[in-house]
């Protein structure tokens, strides 16, 4: 041991934590467990607690003798980042916010500190202050890191719900021979416009529909850009063949076009999908009669 | 169009005659001294044989630029003043999204799914459409 020390003396502060957190590994994951952070995510066993206390200790004694401190990227956190991105998002699921699992990780400060000045008693008061320095730079790392993981996880959540979104949200009804329907729903962005258009265009083409139903009921607000993109869309059908019926623009939406100043006189707008669909069957010359009224048209 | 560029050997695109509608079907890349040509044809074959409406199938066509809705436009506009009407038929998706992207709507271009809803558009101008749909026939 004494000669073990002394070797470590002469290294740089960083390595001498490096060392430092080897020889403490036991103890350091002892007293971790019974942090909160360990304790609620790992509440089957005490025993998972300490491994996973050692598993971060040695994480952490790889980088200080790295001597890469500061470094959020270093080699060694890799090994643990998804054990880390475990649990931040276990206790932001237990319903903590970023600030809070920050204040946990940081507990984890206190009694790493506490070992480190026991054990340097006896070295110089010089020494002593800059090897603490380094322990707790690495600890503030080490939270950035926890930080870091749990956000890119949940932009990674962010991303998959986006594209389950493009894919579900848009899909192209045949409503009679020659007719297709469309209706959107939620707020619309150029990436599902462009979605909305190109489904809608393929449709055309594979079920040969003379007319296509873009009903927007379930639009909650349209800004000029929207109604640029219904525009888009209306031109392009119409290029193919089709022609493209605008339905259940809702007066308070009416209102706004009007407000904005938009000229849509070059769109066919009905008030709801029934009548959009009664437009494109007369036009297609299946006009619909009630049985009662007609009864000529039955025979 | 420049004597730089050594002409292919691409042969003028065929105007077939179907009774008083002319049918152009157009394929692949259309070259400036081809889309040149073809105007010409198309105005001379509307002289001479009294056509009253012309069909530009663009089905093949998977690619577009700024120059051929330009050709399709000239095309029409001349069609026009000789007093045939102009359809384009089958025009697909992306080359629709990329024209409008370009800004190029057409305004004044008769547009149908396939050959046969254009020919069925220029024979009955009235009524636009084809035989009663019935659902599920598909």
């Amino acid at each position: 041991m004494p000669e073990h020390e002394a070797e470590a003396r002469q290294g740089s502060p960083a390595r001498e934590v490096g060392v430092f957190l080897r020889r403490r590994r036991e103890q350091i994951a002892q007293r971790w467990a019974d942090e909160p952070l360990f304790r609620a995510v790992f509440t089957v066993s005490r025993d998972e607690a300490v491994e996973a206390g050692r598993t971060v200790a040695d994480a952490l004694a790889e980088v200080a003798t790295a001597e890469r401190v500061v470094d959020p990227e270093a080699a060694g956190f890799t090994l643990v980042r998804e054990q880390l991105a475990r649990m931040a998002a276990s206790r932001a699921r237990a319903g903590l916010g970023t600030a809070q699992v920050s204040r946990e990780v940081d507990a984890l400060r206190p009694p790493v500190v506490d070992l480190l000045v026991a054990d340097l008693a006896d070295a110089p008061a010089g020494r002593l202050r800059e090897c603490e320095s380094a322990l707790t730079v690495l600890l503030g790392t080490l939270r950035l890191v926890v930080l870091e993981t749990a956000l890119s996880e949940g932009e990674a959540l962010i991303d998959r719900q986006r594209l389950q979104l493009l894919e579900v949200a848009t899909p192209v009804i045949k409503l009679w021979d020659g007719i297709v329907a469309v209706p959107l729903i939620g707020t619309l962005d150029s990436a599902r416009s462009q979605v909305v258009m190109e489904t809608l265009l393929e449709a055309v083409v594979d079920q040969q529909a003379r007319y296509a139903i873009l009903d927007i009921t379930g639009v909650p607000t349209v800004d000029s850009l929207v109604a640029q993109h219904l525009m888009k869309t209306v031109a392009a059908a119409r290029l193919m063949g089709a022609e493209c019926v605008v339905s259940g623009i809702r007066p308070a939406i009416a209102q706004t076009i009007v407000h904005l100043g938009l000229d849509l006189g070059t769109v066919v707008t009905r008030a709801s999908l029934a009548d959009a669909l009664a437009h494109a069957l007369h036009r297609l010359g299946a006009d619909i009669v009630h049985a009662s009224s007609g009864g000529a048209g039955s025979r | 169009m420049t004597d730089e560029f050594s002409r292919p050997p691409v042969a003028p695109v065929p105007v077939l005659r179907l009774g008083d509608v002319l049918l152009v079907t157009l394929q692949g890349d259309l070259h400036d001294s081809t889309a040149e040509q073809l105007q010409q044809d198309i105005t001379e074959r509307i002289g001479s044989s009294g056509a009253t409406g012309v069909v530009i199938d663009i089905s093949g066509i998977e690619i577009v630029d700024s120059f051929l809705g330009r050709v399709l436009a000239e095309i029409a506009a001349k069609a026009g003043l000789l007093a045939a009407r102009t359809v384009v038929a089958g025009m697909r998706p992306a080359v629709a999204i990329t024209l409008v992207e370009m800004g190029l709507t057409l305004p004044g271009l008769r547009t149908a799914l396939n050959t046969e809803a254009a020919l069925h558009l220029l024979g009955d101008p009235a009524r636009s459409g084809s035989a009663v749909p019935r659902p599920g026939r598909r």
